[in-house]
């Protein structure tokens, strides 16, 4: 049976991990190509590279980052961060990414997602959605008029049913007014291969993942989901993949910090009845 | 030396980083030439298969492939490398493949699955269970059901069963793994799989 991922995130910034509290105050937790061999060691099914370099001279340092990486560890790689033109995708998978996470470029031009995966095939395109409550469509803030005259279809309306998601973009700064359910539906038909959902109420709230949030798009989507943000306690991850019917749970302080080994992770995922590779 | 077929598509550095920490001799190669030289063949990736018998007719690698998989030297494909070995795929319409192996290339679907299992998301992606059917060089030291990294929306449907060496299962059960004469094929990569995924490599490289 195919088993439940269990996935650490790695925010690398100028070549370095870092983990966000609510995308601000990073803490430093170390070289990423070390931290990547280590959770191979431990049995992680997948790693997830978050690129949050800010100034454009040190983009190269994360294929520098990758490239290391793929010649240490077999397991599948994503990377996401500042991916915007089809270049930037050709030199992530040539470093050795498997797949490559596209989020503000995505909103910013829909397009690009069915160029990229016409391109490099759907397995690879990963589209990273950034979702924050609304609490109700007058309250959602999307500002940009030219993208809502092109889509208004994805715009949150009143008539949505509560509670209703809105898109974000610019690591979370930027809210667009647009209804996270019919824009990961959006990105699928064109042809997305996965879904990385960020709860960005509780990111770094260790509260527990969003799972009416989770269950929403994973009802609405045929693609593969993955969960993220609010990660605290083991029992949070099942309720991720229980709860909220996630395929894959993505983490990072609990992991970081050894809080929780994956192996321990996964056993207690196993105990509960979620399929893992152990 | 083993050549691992470049034709524009692929993960072809993981591939050849894999063979490189088994201690294999590997080149990634877009020459005919190579691969007719070389002592086993390596045909990985993935993507869409239409592109792929699209790249390779235009690199003209077509011929080269066939003369090689003929030819009786040791010739391992990966997931894509497997799918075209076949006849024809339902993917964007019927598009021919290299026709060496009978059969079919067709889309999981979403409905219908097992019982007890929740509907199929696809593509198919992450690790999952190979079931070993028949004794295979490559999976020696491989325990039955070791899970194996998957990432595909097409399966392959051999007309002859007996080709099968595993299978798995995902809404039904699949081939993941076809085997005959010297022709080894996995839908799974075995360069993304961790230590039993080297094992195979390491197990194929010693067959040249």
């Amino acid at each position: 049976m195919l088993a439940n991922r269990v996935i650490p995130c790695l925010d690398v910034k100028d070549g370095r991990v870092v983990k966000g509290v609510n995308f601000v105050n990073l803490r430093d937790a170390g070289d990423p190509v070390e931290i990547a061999e280590a959770y191979d060691r431990e049995g992680a099914d997948e790693l997830t590279f978050l690129d949050i370099t800010a100034s454009h001279e040190n983009r190269k340092t994360i294929l520098d980052v990758v490239a290391k990486t793929a010649e240490k560890v077999f397991m599948p790689l994503t990377v996401g961060g500042g991916v915007r033109v089809l270049e930037d995708i050709r030199n992530l998978l040539k470093a050795g990414a498997d797949k490559v996470a596209i989020n503000t470029a995505a909103v910013g031009r829909p397009e690009f997602v069915r160029e990229a995966a016409e391109r490099f095939g759907s397995q690879c395109i990963v589209v990273a959605v950034d979702a924050k409550q609304a609490q109700d469509a007058a309250a959602a803030t999307g500002v940009d008029l030219e993208w809502r005259d092109r889509h208004p279809e994805q715009f949150i309306s009143l008539e949505d049913d509560l509670p209703v998601w809105e898109v974000y973009t610019h690591g979370g700064r930027k809210p667009m007014g647009i209804h996270v359910v019919r824009w990961a539906q959006l990105m699928e038909s064109y042809g997305a291969g996965e879904i990385l959902l960020t709860s960005m109420d509780r990111d770094g709230t260790k509260q527990g993942y969003d799972n009416r949030l989770n269950r929403a798009i994973a009802d609405a989507v045929g693609i593969p989901l993955v969960a993220s943000g609010g990660a605290g306690t083991l029992k949070h991850l099942y309720e991720a993949i229980d709860e909220g019917r996630a395929n894959a749970v993505l983490a990072a302080s609990i992991f970081h910090f050894k809080e929780f080994t994956i192996r321990e992770t996964k056993e207690y995922l196993r105990s509960r009845g979620a399929p893992v590779r152990l | 030396m083993i050549a691992i077929v470049d034709y524009g598509m692929g993960n072809l550095r993981s591939v050849l980083k894999a063979f490189e920490t088994v201690g294999a001799d590997a080149r990634v190669t877009s020459k005919s030439s190579d691969i007719l030289n070389a002592g086993a063949v390596v045909l990985p990736g993935v993507g869409a298969f239409r592109d792929c018998m699209k790249n390779l007719d235009r690199l003209n690698l077509i011929d080269s492939v066939k003369k090689s998989v003929a030819g009786g030297k040791p010739f391992l494909g990966i997931c894509l490398g497997l799918q075209v070995l076949f006849g024809q795929s339902e993917e964007f319409g019927a598009v021919e493949g290299l026709n060496l192996v009978p059969g079919k290339v067709l889309r999981f679907s979403p409905e219908n699955p097992l019982a007890g299992e929740p509907n199929l998301k696809v593509p198919h992606m992450g690790w999952n269970q190979v079931k070993i059917q028949k004794t295979s060089p490559l999976f020696e030291d491989v325990p039955d059901e070791s899970y194996f990294y998957f990432v595909h929306s097409y399966y392959v449907r051999p007309d002859d069963p007996k080709i099968a060496v595993a299978t798995t299962s995902y809404g039904k059960e699949f081939v993941s793994g076809i085997e005959y004469d010297n022709v080894h094929a996995f839908q799974f990569h075995p360069e993304k799989s961790q230590k039993l995924g080297l094992q195979m490599l390491r197990a194929f490289s010693r067959l040249n």
